[in-house]
């Protein structure tokens, strides 16, 4: 009998360490059945964050290595310099990228760095337990803005796409969401481009997903969509925000 | 030997460093070693590496960590405050047990401090200023020629023992020039080598049966698993402990005095041990050439029949002391010679202050 399904190589046989409903899964998966799909699992090496996402080298099934707060760019600038044949990717959560590793990520697509980086915006800390992130979003309650995020505390929530899609070295820059199968479906392609922006050596390239936290925003799963759908969207749009020319609908 | 050329200590530490193998460094400009960046990013490529001038000093460290942790044979350098922002990323090397060679031209402080030579890193390079257990080995050469000896040798070190491997030098080594002669280069590891070298380095995971995946990592969240992995590395420093100690000694046997100084000081300190001679004085002389491991042993050596005190001489307010005093272990007086901020005393104040000393302990 023809298998309709098999589970990707790319993942490790194991349970997730993340809590019920969280996205991180999905994008793990995407990226590793990405990967298995282009036949470049054997030439992938991933850095994983300090966050939720510290333990994905024990899920994704390639080689790996755990970079410190915030330097995952860094990290993967090294390792391109002395493996410069591989596939590198760094996967990054909103307190890692957006808040204690903004040097790194700027200057790495700033310098137009040939590797690939996932970047999941929860809104959120989630690991330390619910803390606001830079891209928490106005009125957004969290442990450390109990009563909401106000502009006069904590300025306005950063949008990293935007922000990194005016650097010259970055050429793909994309949103995409983890809310519904579609926008699954789309961030896959995402994933793709990415890959194949990095293969064809053309500079940085960033994939931004859309998550959520049910655990710390303290939300059912299904509300946690619903509120990603109806707060999260509007101010974080979906979209190709820099794509090179004749990638655009690969 | 190889003929003798006349080359300023950055530019000598450099070519070194790559003749030992290194083909990799990051760095960020800082004085006052700021020649090395620049001597990196005319001559790696030309040989088969690559440089890269980082944002920062900590984005430095980690790219070393990157590139250490998939093969890469690195060099890196700094002054003071940048080795300050690196230690991060030095847990992290020892935690992952990655190589890599580290070069601290150092210069004073707290602080942005001053550019002028100073020695009060060394509590950061012997002690570290990173989170955990961990021990990096450091060299600290007192002449430029040393210097090249040592980091000629260190990238083979660091990847025998598989952690970083340091060296302290001060801004007087890194801006004077001297006659070095220089080793013949290494051959170099290649990309596609790397997995018969370091079967543990990130190259991508070929799914063969008998293969594993390579993960390089430092989280341990399981306490008896992190005891265990610290043990591990523990066993490595000790062997290092007894293995790796390296020290000069000149004329303990029947001194009155005996300085322990290390780097540009003990230069200063023979210096004054001639003058001391002239003047009926025998001062002997204890110069630790890895400060750690510090050569507690050689202090067994002393003669504690007729040397009436151990000066630790330091550009510092006094740091080495702190060992000096462990290897003495009460046995004789421990005393102090030093100046800090950039100012360095000359051979002169040394034998002055050490008449002093002497004086006040009959």
């Amino acid at each position: 009998m023809k298998p309709v399904f098999t589970y990707t190589k790319g993942m490790l046989p194991v349970s997730t360490s993340y809590c019920p409903g969280c996205t991180h899964g999905i994008a793990n998966r995407i990226i590793m059945e990405t990967l298995e799909e282009m036949g470049k699992l054997g030439d992938a090496i991933g850095v994983a964050p300090i966050g939720c996402a510290v333990l994905c080298h024990q899920f994704m099934n390639v080689d790996m290595l755990e970079a410190a707060h915030g330097r995952a760019p860094a990290v993967a600038a090294g390792i391109r310099r002395a493996q410069p044949d591989r596939l590198v990717f760094t996967y990054q959560g909103d307190g890692d990228l957006a808040s204690i590793g903004t040097n790194e990520i700027v200057h790495a697509a700033h310098r137009g760095e040939k590797f690939s980086t996932f970047f999941i915006n929860n809104a959120i800390y989630g690991m330390t337990g619910g803390q606001m992130a830079p891209t928490t979003l106005i009125g957004q309650k969290t442990t450390t803005c109990p009563e909401g995020r106000t502009v006069e505390q904590a300025g306005r929530p950063i949008r990293m796409s935007e922000m990194l899609s005016t650097i010259d070295g970055a050429v793909y820059v994309e949103r995409v969401a983890l809310d519904s199968p579609a926008h699954v479906r789309a961030a896959k392609k995402a994933v793709r481009r990415a890959f194949e922006v990095q293969e064809k050596r053309l500079g940085f390239g960033i994939v931004e997903f859309l998550s959520i936290c049910p655990t710390n925003w303290g939300l059912t799963p299904a509300d946690s969509i619903t509120w990603l759908r109806d707060n999260m969207i509007p101010y974080y749009p979906l979209g190709v925000y820099k794509c090179p020319e004749g990638l655009e609908n690969d | 030997m190889a003929e003798k050329v006349l080359l300023k200590g950055n530019e000598a530490f450099a070519e070194a460093a790559i003749r030992g193998g290194c083909r990799f460094y990051f760095g960020y400009p800082i004085t006052p070693q700021s020649e090395i960046p620049e001597f990196m990013s005319r001559e790696l490529k030309k040989r088969g590496g690559a440089f890269l001038q980082a944002e920062s000093e900590l984005g430095a460290i980690n790219m070393t960590y990157g590139c250490a942790a998939a093969g890469g044979n690195v060099f890196i350098s700094s002054s003071s405050p940048g080795i300050s922002l690196m230690q991060e990323g030095m847990s992290f090397l020892c935690s992952a047990e990655c190589p890599a060679t580290i070069l601290n031209v150092s210069r004073c402080g707290p602080g942005v401090g001053g550019i002028q030579p100073g020695q009060a890193d060394y509590f950061q390079m012997t002690r570290g200023g990173g989170n955990g257990d961990y021990r990096i080995p450091t060299f600290a050469p007192a002449s430029i020629q040393e210097a090249v000896d040592i980091l000629y040798e260190a990238p083979m070190l660091a990847d025998s023992i598989r952690n970083p491997v340091a060296v302290l030098a001060d801004g007087m080594l890194g801006q004077m020039m001297e006659p070095v002669a220089l080793p013949e280069p290494k051959k170099q590891i290649m990309p596609q080598d790397v997995p018969a070298y370091k079967p543990w380095a990130l190259t991508g995971y070929d799914f063969k049966p008998d293969h594993q995946r390579a993960v390089v990592k430092s989280l341990r969240l399981q306490p008896d698993a992190l005891e265990k992995h610290v043990e591990k590395l523990f066993e490595k420093y000790h062997r290092l402990e007894k293995e790796l100690v390296r020290c000069e000694t000149i004329g303990l046997d029947g001194a009155d005095v005996v300085f322990v100084a290390f780097g540009t000081m003990s230069r200063l300190c023979k210096e004054a041990m001639e003058m001391l001679e002239a003047e009926g004085v025998r001062a002997g002389l204890i110069r630790p050439i890895t400060i750690w491991p510090f050569p507690y042993g050689a202090f067994d050596a002393l003669d504690f029949g007729k040397t009436k005190a151990v000066i630790s001489t330091e550009l510092s307010m006094g740091q080495m002391i702190d060992d000096v005093r462990i290897g003495v272990s009460g046995r004789l007086p421990v005393e102090l010679i030093h100046r800090t901020g950039g100012m360095i005393p000359t051979s002169l104040e040394i034998v002055e202050k050490t008449k002093k000393i002497l004086g006040a302990l009959k």
